[in-house]
């Protein structure tokens, strides 16, 4: 940060919010961010939209996959294992 | 390293225990235990367990298509990277030294059976160009205008989503308002975030796969996570 800086807005908030989740944010940076969401409910719903947004993610793995795709290469796998 | 994470790790996990739906024990669990069974898995691919060579495919075939399309033009061409990526891994299998984890080895083979197509499939933009136009993560007039009292600050809040109901986040019809928002994510923004957040790639992964830098790899998850959530309120709210 180029001036020392005693607060930061919402709007500057979020888009710190993967910097923060990463950890990639100074302390400094840090502990600006963690006041103000201390005293800030907007954007405690903020990161914590974000947080379930991210668990959202984690929901769409997708395990099927189609035969089309999965015989040729099963059978290439058990060719390979056979020799 | 400047991180404040690192230097203070209960700095960066009080909030996200206090609000978050995965707590860092969670995801260190996740990780370890992914480890173990990746050693495991090996052994068995090696022995030829057809099971386990199912379930890889299972595990990492969409993450390769997400990959393979950020280097060729179409998603049908990136299915046939995908599909020549995997005879290159069971090719590569009994050669591949646990130097990096599988999934990394075989991200990196997408990537440079992607790159190897070349010609006219091959596509030559750089992760570097993020754009430079501004993409706020919130529309700004969601915030009070400069120059006013609480310039910057919410105008209306964000929603509170802990009140709402335990299926409406995880529903079919959610997750598929979240499938869709990410389809329709530039090409870099839908690799990286479905590396991290679907996958569950580390950062470090995913720039080591993907040769991009850390900044950017942020910027690009950022503007992803971003729109995602912009996506899942409207549809919550809605």
């Amino acid at each position: 940060m180029a001036e020392s800086r005693d607060h930061i807005t919402c709007q500057e908030l979020v888009e710190q919010v993967t910097d923060y989740l990463d950890g990639a944010l100074s302390i400094e940076e840090t502990e600006l961010l963690e006041q103000h969401v201390n005293f800030c409910e907007g954007c405690d719903w903020y990161l914590d939209e974000m947080r379930r947004t991210i668990a959202t993610g984690s929901r769409l793995r997708e395990v099927h996959v189609p035969d089309k795709v999965l015989e040729p290469l099963l059978t290439e796998f058990k060719e390979r294992h056979r020799s | 390293m400047t991180s404040a994470a690192a230097a203070h790790p209960w700095r960066a996990l009080d909030i996200r225990d206090r609000v978050g739906t995965l707590t860092p024990v969670e995801e260190d669990q996740r990780s370890s235990v992914t480890v173990a069974k990746e050693g495991d898995l090996l052994e068995r691919l090696r022995a030829g367990d057809e099971g386990a060579f199912r379930a890889l495919v299972e595990t990492h075939h969409g993450t390769m298509i997400a990959v393979a399309r950020r280097y060729v033009r179409t998603r049908a061409v990136a299915e046939e990277v995908a599909q020549e990526a995997w005879l290159a891994v069971i090719k590569g299998l009994d050669r591949f030294e646990v130097r990096s984890s599988l999934r990394t080895w075989i991200l990196k083979i997408v990537v440079n059976t992607a790159i190897g197509r070349g010609g006219r499939e091959a596509r030559s933009v750089p992760f570097s160009s993020l754009g430079d136009e501004a993409e706020p993560a919130v529309d700004p007039d969601r915030f009070r205008p400069p120059g006013g009292a609480f310039a910057g600050h919410w105008n209306g809040y964000p929603g509170d989503w802990s009140s709402l109901p335990e299926d409406a986040l995880l529903g079919r019809e959610t997750l598929d308002v979240a499938k869709r928002e990410i389809e329709e994510l530039p090409d870099a923004q839908r690799v990286v975030i479905t590396m991290r957040d679907i996958a569950g790639c580390s950062a470090e992964e995913v720039c080591d796969v993907l040769d991009i830098s850390g900044g950017n790899q942020r910027v690009l998850l950022h503007r992803a996570r971003s729109k995602l959530r912009a996506a899942l309120e409207r549809h919550l709210n809605g």
